[in-house]
Parts: C-alpha cells; sequence; structure tokens
C-alpha cells in the first residue's frame, strides 16, 4: 500500500511542479482526455497562452459526468465542465451550478445557437455505420421491413443510444412505438455503450451499427480503410451536440472565461476533428481534413431544443422499453 | 461448540469483518443520505428484480450441475497437461468483462465460429440473445470457479478414505455415495450462493446477451438511477436489495451446508481405484476445455495483431495494473485470513457473510460513496489507485474466503485440541500451524485475487486521473477512440499478466492439486 502512494505521488508529482501557477480545472468525459483524444494536445495549446495549469478530470461520460458535478454539488473542484450536450443542459441549468458566459462565435452548426449558459465546441450526426459493399436501407420504416441487423446501445447507460430513441421520437413522434415494434426484429442485441457496440460490429455480428457520420472518417483517416460507410436516412439524422460551461462557485472565473473563448478558436477547433471524430463547431481558417468531404450530410437536421428532450426523455424511453420488452 | 476454549483467536478476525461491513454498508449510508427526492421502486424495477432473480438462480444452478462431473472427472484422472488445463480454466473468470463478451460471442454469436460451421451444412446461425445467452454467459465466467472450489475440496478427501472404501470392494456408485456425496452437500451452498450472488450484480453481461431491455438487471436500474436520473435514494435502496437478497442465500447456504469434515488423514498422496471406464470422465473434460478455452483462444488470436500495436502507454498502464494487483492481494490476505480463522472457531458464521457482502455490494455504489466519504478530507483522484485496490480487495473477499474457510476449518477440527493440550499459545497456532497447513489454500487465494484485481475495471473510472490508468481502464479508452485492435492487444497483455501472477502466486496449490 505504501508502495503505492509513492508511485501515486510520483505520477501526480508533475502536476505539482507547476503549483505556484493558477490552476483550472475542467471535468470532462474519459474518451476527452485519454491519450487519444484530444486533451493532451488542448492542455499543451492551453497552457501554452494561459500561464496557467489546466487540469483535465476524465468522468465516465456525459451523463456520468453532470451526475459528478451534481454529487459535488456547490463545492465542487471543476471550474468548467465540457462534455455534456443539449438533452443534459435542462437538467443541469436546473441544479444552478452553472454561470453564464459571454463566448460568442459563427458558429458552424446547421440550427441557430443562443444558449447564455453553454457554449458548443463540437456536434455530429447519429447514424448507423454499415459496410460500403452492402446496400443499407433508406430510412427506419425500410429497416424495419428489411432483415438488416443493427446493433443498437441502450439509452438509459449510453449517450448514443438516447440519441437514438430521441431521433425515433423526433422523427416519427406519436408512430415511434410501431417503429420500434418494427425494429424490434432487427435488433441482434442492445449493450451497455459504445465500444461493446460497435466492437461487434467490427466482427461481423450484425450489418449495421449505431453510431455517428463521421465514424467512416476515423476509418479513412487513421486507418486508410475506406469500407466504411454511414447510411442516409430521408427521415433527416438527429444531432448531437456537445457543449461546455463554467461553474458559478469557479474561484478562477477569468481564467474560465479564458478557456471558454479558447475553446471556440482555431487551435481547439483543429484538434476536435481527428482526436474526437465530431464535427467542430466552428469551422477552421484551414477547413476541415480530408476525408470529411466524403462523409454523407443528411438533408434534414434533427434535434429537440433542451426544453423539448427533457420533457419527452422519459415517455420516449417508457415507449421504447414498452416495444421491446415484449 | 459454544463456549469451548479455541486454539486460536476470532477476534481479529472479528475486526476485520466489521471493517469490511462498515466499508459497504457505510458507502451505501452515504449514498443514502446525499439523496435528494426520490422516485422510489417502480413497476419497472419490479421486472428487473424477476429477471435478475431467474438468471442469477439459473446461471448458479448450470454453473454448479456442470462443474461437478468436470471436477470429479479431474480429481480422478491424471494426464499430462493437467496442472496447465487447471490454471488455464480459471481465465475467463479474471478477464475484463467486454473483452469477455467480444471473445465469447466471436464464438457463439451470429458471426461467431460454430455459426460460421453450422452455415457450411447450411444450417441458420446460432441463436445465442436471449435468457439462455445469459446463462451460457454466466456458466463461462463462473464455470471454471466452481469447478475449482468443487476440484479444492475434493482434494481435501484424506486418501485413506478411499484406500477403505476401495479395500471394502466399493465401486464407483458407492464410492460417490459414501464419500463423495456427503463432502458435495457440505460444499455446493457455498458455491451456489458465490455464484448467484456474482450474477445478481451482472450487468452489460447480462444485457448484451439477453439482447435488449427485457435483460435488464438491478444493477443497470442502479446505474440508471445514477447516471440517467440522479436518483441517489433509487440506487442506494436498490443496492440495498442487492444485499438483502445476498443475505438470504448466503444465510441459506450456511444453513444447508451443516454436515461433518471427513477427520484427520495422513496427506498421502490419493490413489483411485474405481477408475471404471475414462469414457465418461474425458467427455466432461474435453467438454469444458472447449467451451472455456475456444473463446480464450478468440481473444488470443484477435489480440496477436495487436499486441504489436499497442502504444507504450499501454505498458506503463500495465505496471500500474501489477501494482494494484499486488496491494490488492496483500488487503486481501489481511482481511481474509483472520476472517477465515474467526469462522473456522465455529461461533462467527457472521464473520462469513460480512465477507459475502462484498459480491453483492454494487461497484458503483461503493465508489459513488468512497467518494462521498472521502472528498471532505482529501482529494478523491490522488487516492484513486489505494481505492482501487481496497474495493478490489473487499471485491474478491468472498471468494478467498470461500477457498481459506474449509481449510481452516480442517486445521482446526484436527488440530485444535493437541494444541490445546499442549497449552500451545494463540499466536504459535496462527502462524507455526495453521497457516503452514493452509499454504496452497492461501496460495490460490491470493493468485485468484491477483487476477481478479489486474482484470477489474474496479472504480478507477468513477476517480480517474488522466495520468494514472489501469490496464483495464486503457483497454475501454482504446476502444472508445475506435482502436479495437490495439485494444485487443492490450487485451491480450492483459489476459497474459493475470494468468502469469495467478501461476506465480498458484504454484503452491498446483503442487498440492497435483500431490
Amino acid at each position: 500500500m505504501k508502495h503505492l502512494m509513492i508511485a501515486a505521488g510520483l505520477l501526480s508529482a508533475t502536476s505539482a511542479m507547476a503549483a505556484d501557477k493558477p490552476q483550472l480545472t475542467v471535468y470532462t468525459y474519459d474518451s476527452f482526455v485519454s491519450d487519444w483524444g484530444p486533451g493532451p494536445q488542448v492542455k499543451e495549446a492551453f497552457e501554452a497562452v494561459c500561464d496557467c495549469e489546466l487540469n483535465l478530470v476524465g468522468v465516465e461520460d456525459g451523463a456520468a459526468l453532470l451526475s459528478r458535478i451534481r454529487l459535488e454539488g456547490e463545492n465542487s473542484d471543476a471550474d468548467v465542465v465540457l462534455g455534456l450536450d443539449t438533452n443534459l443542459i435542462t437538467a443541469a441549468k436546473e441544479t444552478g451550478l452553472f454561470a453564464p458566459s459571454s463566448v460568442s462565435a459563427e458558429y458552424a452548426l446547421p440550427i441557430e445557437w443562443s444558449d447564455d449558459v453553454f457554449a458548443p465546441y463540437d456536434w455530429g450526426y447519429f447514424a448507423f455505420v454499415h459496410n460500403a459493399d452492402t446496400p443499407a436501407p433508406a430510412n427506419f420504416r425500410e429497416l424495419a421491413e428489411g432483415d438488416t441487423k443493427i446493433i443498437i446501445q441502450d439509452p438509459r447507460s449510453s449517450t448514443p443510444g438516447l440519441g437514438l430513441l430521441l431521433w425515433v421520437e423526433a422523427a416519427y413522434g406519436d408512430d415511434a412505438p410501431e417503429v420500434w415494434a418494427g425494429l424490434a426484429d432487427n435488433i441482434v442485441t442492445v449493450t451497455k455503450g459504445w465500444s461493446e457496440a460497435y466492437g461487434l460490429f467490427l466482427d461481423g455480428e450484425a450489418d449495421m451499427v449505431l453510431s455517428y457520420t463521421t465514424s467512416p472518417a476515423y476509418h479513412l483517416i487513421a486507418e486508410e480503410d475506406a469500407s466504411k460507410a454511414a447510411a442516409a436516412f430521408d427521415e433527416g439524422h438527429y444531432m448531437q451536440v456537445e457543449v461546455a460551461a463554467k461553474l458559478a462557485g469557479t474561484d478562477q472565473p477569468e481564467l474560465a472565461d479564458q478557456f471558454l473563448e479558447f475553446m471556440v478558436s482555431d487551435t481547439f477547433q483543429q484538434i476536435i476533428p481527428t482526436t474526437n471524430w465530431m464535427y467542430p463547431a466552428v469551422t477552421p481558417a484551414s477547413g476541415l481534413p480530408d476525408g470529411f468531404d466524403t462523409l454523407i450530410t443528411p438533408e434534414k437536421s434533427l434535434l429537440f431544443s433542451p426544453e423539448e428532450a427533457a420533457a419527452v426523455r422519459d415517455q420516449a424511453l417508457a415507449k421504447w422499453l414498452g416495444a421491446l420488452s415484449q | 461448540m459454544a463456549g469451548r476454549a479455541q486454539p486460536v483467536s476470532p477476534w481479529p478476525g472479528a475486526g476485520a469483518a466489521a471493517l469490511v461491513a462498515a466499508l459497504i454498508l457505510g458507502t451505501l449510508a452515504a449514498v443514502a443520505l446525499r439523496a435528494e427526492t426520490s422516485a422510489g421502486f417502480g413497476p419497472a424495477d419490479w421486472a428487473a428484480l424477476r429477471f435478475t432473480l431467474v438468471q442469477a438462480v439459473l446461471s448458479a444452478v448450470f454453473s454448479v450441475a456442470l462443474a461437478i462431473p468436470v471436477a470429479r472427472a479431474l480429481a480422478r484422472r491424471r494426464f499430462p497437461g493437467r496442472r496447465a488445463l487447471i490454471a488455464l480454466l480459471g481465465a475467463p473468470f479474471i478477464l475484463p468483462v467486454i473483452v469477455a463478451i467480444l471473445g465469447l460471442l466471436q464464438v457463439f454469436g451470429r458471426a461467431g465460429w460454430i455459426s460460421e460451421v453450422l452455415g457450411l451444412f447450411g444450417l441458420s446461425p446460432l441463436r445465442i440473445y436471449g435468457l439462455h445467452g445469459v446463462v451460457l454467459a454466466h456458466v463461462f465466467f463462473n464455470l471454471p470457479l466452481a469447478t475449482r472450489l468443487i476440484l479444492q475440496a475434493w482434494q481435501e478427501i484424506p486418501a485413506e478414505r478411499f484406500r477403505l472404501a476401495a479395500q471394502l470392494g466399493c465401486n464407483g456408485t458407492a464410492m460417490f455415495r459414501l464419500i463423495e456425496l456427503p463432502m458435495l452437500r457440505r460444499i455446493l451452498p457455498g458455491v451456489l450462493a458465490v455464484i448467484f450472488a456474482i450474477c445478481l450484480t451482472s450487468f452489460a453481461v447480462a444485457l448484451t446477451l439477453g439482447g435488449g431491455p427485457r435483460a435488464t438487471t438491478i444493477e443497470l436500474a442502479i446505474y440508471q438511477a445514477f447516471t440517467y436520473d440522479f436518483d441517489l435514494g433509487r440506487a442506494a435502496l436498490l443496492s440495498a436489495l442487492q444485499l438483502a437478497l445476498t443475505v438470504v442465500a448466503a444465510l441459506a447456504a450456511l444453513r444447508f451446508s451443516q454436515g461433518d469434515g471427513f477427520g484427520a488423514g495422513l496427506d498421502r498422496a490419493i490413489r483411485r481405484w474405481d477408475g471404471g471406464s475414462p469414457l465418461f470422465d474425458v467427455f466432461w473434460i474435453g467438454t469444458a476445455a472447449a467451451f472455456l478455452l475456444l473463446p480464450l483462444a478468440a481473444v488470443v488470436i484477435s489480440g496477436l495483431v495487436g499486441l504489436f500495436e499497442m502504444p507504450a502507454l499501454v505498458f506503463r498502464a500495465a505496471l500500474i495494473s501489477v501494482l494494484v494487483a499486488a496491494a490488492s492481494t496483500a488487503v486481501l490476505l489481511l482481511l481474509a485470513l483472520p476472517m477465515a480463522t474467526a469462522v473456522a472457531t465455529g461461533r462467527y458464521g457472521i464473520v462469513e457473510l460480512c465477507g459475502i457482502l462484498g459480491l453483492a455490494a454494487s461497484p458503483l455504489v461503493i465508489g459513488t460513496g468512497l467518494f462521498i466519504l472521502i472528498r471532505p478530507v482529501a482529494n478523491p483522484t490522488t487516492l484513486a489507485l489505494p481505492v482501487t485496490a481496497l474495493v478490489n480487495a473487499v471485491m474478491a473477499l468472498p471468494f478467498a474466503l470461500r477457498i481459506l474457510v474449509p481449510a481452516a476449518q480442517d486445521v482446526v477440527t484436527r488440530h485444535g485440541r493437541l494444541a490445546l493440550s499442549l497449552d500451545m499459545d494463540k499466536k504459535t497456532f496462527f502462524t507455526r500451524v495453521l497457516l503452514p497447513r493452509m499454504q496452497p489454500q492461501i496460495r490460490f487465494a491470493a493468485g485468484l485475487s491477483a487476477a481478479l484485481s489486474m482484470g477489474d475495471l474496479g472504480v478507477i473510472a468513477l476517480f480517474a486521473d488522466p495520468h494514472i490508468a489501469t490496464l483495464p481502464l486503457q483497454i475501454y479508452r482504446l476502444m472508445g477512440a475506435y482502436q479495437m485492435q490495439a485494444a485487443a492487444g492490450a487485451a491480450l497483455l492483459l489476459l497474459l499478466l493475470s494468468m502469469g501472477a495467478f501461476w506465480l502466486l498458484d504454484r503452491g496449490g498446483r503442487l498440492h492439486a497435483e500431490t
């Protein structure tokens, strides 16, 4: 145990060395801070301009992140939270723990952005990813009628899972239960998170997997593999907009504002596409990386406002559970 | 036995049990007290409870029922590679859940090996998703544990009993009825209870193999209460329900596993004269080996390519995991040895009950509770590794107790009276008699705990610091970053490390298993 403490101490010694500089603590989801995520580059780039130390703390996923903030309450160590999405904004605001900010930018979002607390840093469309050499259905009804097999994530434990729930709700409303009932025999299984689902898809367990329209870009750019494609659905695609905000209880309000401004700047936005594999909220001057031009662009963008999302979430879940538990 | 003098003191064990109970109940209370308004228990929770119970009972029954012939076959036969096989059979138990699911489905899935072979004959692919899939996966995880626990009991039957039975002309059936059945009646309730408790807290496995929300377990409902609803009251309530179910199962096991042991033997090597036709035993060993090793082979094959693509960070994570596993094993032995001793003195069934709680405690609740408790006094993130080691030790405790308790009881029964009549002091009995005689079991428990701790994600994700990731966490991160191949390589490394740790520590156990 003692050796372990020493090891832990040594490993965190790097952060202790810069203790005389002001510290900015940003809570985010785990894949952001991972060595393959945007975290390491963002930290280096921000520290080069802020004369501070940026501590990125990873907490599982967006939903768990909000739970952590609620758990810590007003005494939270966090100055900024980065990684919630529009579906969580209403619940986040209800806590009263977040403060407005003056961040604004020329957002490249397909929708108008006017929230005064949360600022977007990236976005994407949910989509079913399939092998490019196999035909894909053109919408949910065609999918339900055919025998294409899909793997999806559980909306109760996964962000894409919740996205799909709201996608069907936004596209079909009252007809959603009927659509889900039709999809039941297409669904191979429902997984806890994205990783299990995507791993099973790559192993050939299903024809399509719920992911993002940007997923094929990863295979194309990082693996030079053009074999994956996202299926374009003519009902439109539900969006995910990922956001960040300053906490009201921060002891570094100016630094927090500086970070949020940095977040919508070119430096940060350039890092996003090939580390988080999402569209940057503000298109950097250098444009999108090569390969992003091959992605499908949905004709219609679907997104509930934060208030609508909060209002329909529970009944949409009940419909989903009802249709798939038969 | 109440009131009788004991050769060894039960108090350190009672203290350790109190610590464990305080940790589990204290974290639960911390979560409950932090709750605001709560939706309480809904109809969906009843459905989850029903499914959880059904799958846990079926999984426990099938795991144990299949383990009996496998353990008997292994106990009766000697063949080259037997030791390696016994060690390898333990591997499914220590794999991180996500890796095991992928391995299992590469064999049994729609596009799995078996379905491919079926396809060659024009047959439709295997339909694995459903309650039967959940049970299959749980048997995959728990058959090895059940087999090892039962095999151990088999090998603790004194050789003299078999010799006597053979002299009296007992055939295989009579031998089973007279010697083996009483042993099984003594040991099986405990094994059933442990596996039932493990399956009670299943989440990702049950959901994925169950094929959808029909397979919602209590643990999923706890997760949902924490993250989707942030309803801490409901999370605490559901977690308390899990604990209560485990306590009921454990009490039933304690009640039904009455019966005396076989008394002392001279520690001779066991020889069996009831061999009969080896076909039956070959069938069981072969089937179990194929069932358990094929998915492992899938993990190894997918990992081989990735093994050379792994970033250097994976090796640092591996080092951290080894340190955590070592610390966790040390903590485990400090808790388990006094507790097993206390149980062996006969009056402290409650001590074992405290130990088994570790199985039923939701890691999410323990982690969150610890987070709430630690936060006012220290930064939880800097304590991520010690906390992970501690929680891993508590989670491994029930297994260690199942391994250690029967052996400790045996030593106290066999040598206790002599020690008392020699006026041997309690400390000497513990260090000079009990510990040396329990060495094989201690090594097995330590090996299992080290391997489990290495492979378990535990609570590290709740406390994560980007700079200190364990190997399982790094595997999840690689997968989350689309790097499935490197993740598979890291999973293979984890498998090798876990098996290595197990092999190293359990060496004495294997020598014992061989005699």
